[in-house]
């Protein structure tokens, strides 16, 4: 890709790799410090393709406990595409490819010894369209736990249900009516519905692809609440358009441009201080 | 053919009021440069002005021509001498045939007697005087609607209001007939199965066990009285359609399922054409395949293992039937499946639910209501079938739960009922007509469940 384009960068990636990391491929052209303390997922020198054409160029970046990372840039830029390798979805994807190494934990999730659905019981995800499954409210989050046998009988599901939704923030709003449909709640209360389902597996990680871009602001602002809260206990990644959002929730940010990953930082410096144009362009508005 | 030539008249004239009344409006308004001052485009003049010219003459045509025949037969039979006009109405209709195909030239004027011929000189001569007088008719009723229209242009004639409201009223005639066809086919079923039912009660068809519908032709005739229970009919059908939906359904859900969540593109572009193809086969063509191939092939099969098996079987016929429905349901069940949105299965995927976990519990859970919609209808289209069953599965109203045996279904008898050489009264031939009543009734009943169920599906994702 155009990586000739960018300005020479102001500092190299690998400056201060972390003591677990792998190291990071000399190649890598991003600016800031892509590494992270207590990193859980880690990618390193990531390339994805849809058939002959390259929607990721070599990024490599760390995610980590306890933290939110919010990615950035302009629309086309490749955020879901790398979101949706973290837990292999583009695998469902014809003619997508996907090279470089994600590793959770130790282990390359693109190893062919790799059970895709332990990945994503480990690695959960949230859409950007609410999509509740044709079930009822308990159905949709006991789904998961069922399908990967978490509860031994009936109480213990009910437990976890009582819990996610409980954290979700849903359980005083649905409680009464658990087993009316998942489609019958407004589209704030959905999202809030698929977290729900997300974490009653119980995943390490979870990446939200603008979670709250059909929503009002005041259910987003509930969303937003929520994720601060879930930061206690998963490693969250979420792609958002809103810098706004991105300030408000997360910690670090990454900022992607027409498949590169241009920089990461602090949450606070990126936006005050961004040492690539590129991120400056863009935080400014001076860029689409 | 002066009927034809007056058609191509007439469109000529219109074609004239169309270029009279647009050249009118634009004349009116000092040409091109003052459309703007006209209420419509120059060409709704037009249109206007040609749809008046051509929709009262040919209202006026029909309607003649609806008329012509009868009212001239009618002149033609009063000169007749007394002697050939005092007969019953019967044969007096057959005189008015004779007369109306020697003047036709079906039947050659040799051979016909002189009162006969002088009576076809009478009509030709009167037919020739009626052509000429609904030409000039029809061609002054084209005329004046044009100069009728075109005197009543100005600049604030609502021209494409009035012709749109025109072609609403066309379309609205159209969709009437549609209407009236139907309502009238479902009102003479309706009598003529009354009529049936003054001869036999509705009880003793809808719940008697034995069907021998011979009755007596002549008065002399012993021994066939006729016996009108239909339950071995519906249950003869039930059992061919019940066969056949346990081949279709799962045959052509999975393939399916196959076609839509497993197949790659290069499968599917291959595989859909083949099953459209299985569609497109006239069931004649099923027919004969199961009445020379399948049911021979069971008899067969029945032999080797000690069963007997009819050559004419309810199995053969259910059978080839479920083949035949096969693409209907898979076709149906895919359109299904497609449609529900990818993000469910994302979100299932996104869970670790494996490729048939999200099948079985989101994707299918979320087309069920379309796909049972669909077998509904299906089953509609099993009940309704004939053709295979005509030719497989027998003419014996037997009772009989047994597959292996031949059984007979509401449409066979209705087609055996009303075939041959038959008196129009009789309850044997009404009897169709209830059948057919009942046919109709629950194919009705199935077809409304079904469609309020797949639109309902329809709704959910839209
Ligand atoms: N299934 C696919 N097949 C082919 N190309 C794809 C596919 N999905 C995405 N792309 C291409 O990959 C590039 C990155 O797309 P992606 O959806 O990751 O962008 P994005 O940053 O998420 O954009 P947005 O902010 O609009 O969601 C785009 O050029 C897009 O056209
Ligand atoms: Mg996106």
């Amino acid at each position: 890709m155009s990586t000739a384009t960018l300005a020479t960068p102001v500092a190299t990636a690998a400056e201060e790799p972390a003591a677990t990391s792998p190291p990071v491929p000399e190649n890598c052209k991003t600016v800031g410090r892509v590494t992270a303390d207590g990193a859980l997922l880690i990618a390193r020198g990531v390339n994805v393709f849809y058939g002959e054409k390259q929607a990721i160029t070599e990024v490599s970046i760390d995610i980590a406990r306890n933290q939110v990372l919010a990615m950035i840039g302009p629309s086309g830029c490749g955020k879901s595409t790398f979101l949706r390798c973290l837990n292999r979805m583009n695998d469902t994807i014809e003619g997508a490819r996907v090279t470089g190494s994600i590793v959770l934990e130790g282990q390359d999730i693109y190893d062919k010894h790799q059970d895709v659905v332990q990945l994503r019981a480990r690695v959960g995800m949230v859409f950007q369209k609410p999509n509740p499954f044709p079930k009822s409210i308990y159905e949709n989050v006991a789904y998961g736990p069922r399908i990967h046998g978490l509860a031994a009988d009936r109480v213990e599901l009910d437990e976890i249900v009582h819990t996610s939704l409980q954290r979700a923030g849903l359980w005083d709003e649905v409680k009464d009516r658990l087993t009316s449909p998942g489609t019958s709640l407004s589209g704030g209360q959905q999202q809030r519905l698929c977290i729900a389902r997300t974490i009653a597996v119980n995943p390490e990680v979870i990446l939200m692809d603008e979670p709250c871009s059909a929503l009002d602001p005041i259910a987003t602002a509930r969303i937003e609440d929520l994720i601060d809260e879930l930061r206690e206990s998963y490693a969250i990644a979420i792609v958002t358009h809103s810098m706004q959002q991105a300030a408000r929730v997360s910690q670090r940010t990454a900022y992607f441009h027409l498949g590169d990953l241009i920089e990461v930082g602090e949450t606070d410096r990126i936006f005050t201080n961004p040492r690539h144009k590129l991120t400056e362009d863009y935080i400014t508005g001076r860029f689409g | 053919m002066p009927h034809f030539a007056l058609l191509v008249a007439l469109a000529a004239l219109a074609v004239l009021g169309y270029w009279v009344g647009k050249q009118r409006s634009l004349q009116l308004v000092g040409g091109g440069r003052g459309i703007r001052k006209l209420h419509s485009l120059p060409a709704y003049y037009g249109f206007l002005t040609a749809l008046w010219c051509a929709l009262p003459a040919l209202l006026i045509m029909a309607v003649w021509l609806l008329l012509q025949d009868t009212i001239i037969s009618s002149l033609v039979l009063s000169k007749l001498p007394v002697a050939l006009r005092g007969q019953n109405a019967g044969e007096l209709g057959l005189l008015t045939n004779d007369i109306r195909n020697i003047v036709l030239g079906n039947i050659p004027a040799a051979a016909a007697r002189p009162e006969v011929l002088v009576a076809a000189q009478d009509y030709r001569r009167l037919q020739g005087i009626a052509d000429l007088a609904l030409s000039g008719l029809v061609l002054a009723a084209g005329l004046a609607g044009l100069a009728w229209v075109r005197s009543r242009i100005n600049p604030a004639l609502r021209a494409r209001n009035s012709v749109e409201r025109i072609i609403e009223l066309l379309l609205l005639g159209c969709s009437m007939i549609a209407v009236f066809v139907t309502l009238g086919i479902v009102l003479s079923v309706l009598y003529e199965s009354l009529r049936f039912f003054h001869a036999v009660s509705l009880d003793q068809f809808l719940l008697g066990l034995q069907w021998s519908p011979q009755t007596a032709l002549r008065a002399d005739q012993v021994g066939s009285s006729g016996a009108f229970g239909a339950v071995p009919l519906f249950l003869g059908t039930v059992m061919i359609s019940g066969i056949a939906m346990l081949v279709a359904v799962p045959v052509g859900l999975f393939s399916a399922i196959y076609l839509a969540e497993y197949a790659n593109r290069k499968f599917r572009a291959s595989v859909k054409p083949v099953l459209e193809i299985l569609a497109g086969i006239p069931t004649v063509v099923y027919g004969f395949f199961a009445a020379l191939t399948v049911g021979p092939f069971l008899r067969h099969t029945g032999e080797l293992v000690g069963l007997k098996v009819a050559s004419e079987s309810a199995l053969a016929a259910g059978l080839v039937m479920g083949i035949m429905i096969i693409p209907f349901i898979s076709s149906l069940a895919d359109d299904m499946i497609t449609a529900v949105p990818q993000s469910l299965r994302d979100g299932a995927y996104a869970l670790g639910a494996t490729r048939s976990e999200t099948i079985r519990q989101v994707v299918l859970r979320a087309a069920l209501p379309g796909i049972v919609g669909g077998v509904l209808l299906a089953i509609s289209r099993a009940i309704g079938e004939t053709m295979i069953v005509v030719m497989a599965a027998g003419l014996a109203a037997n009772m009989t739960a047994n597959p292996l045996e031949a059984v007979t279904t509401v449409t066979v008898q209705i087609v055996t009922l009303l075939t041959g050489d038959q008196e129009f009264d009789s309850p044997k031939t009404l009897a169709a007509f209830a059948l057919g009543l009942v046919l109709f009734v629950v194919t009705l009943i199935l077809n409304v469940v079904a469609l309020k169920v797949v639109r309902k599906y329809r709704e959910q994702y839209e």
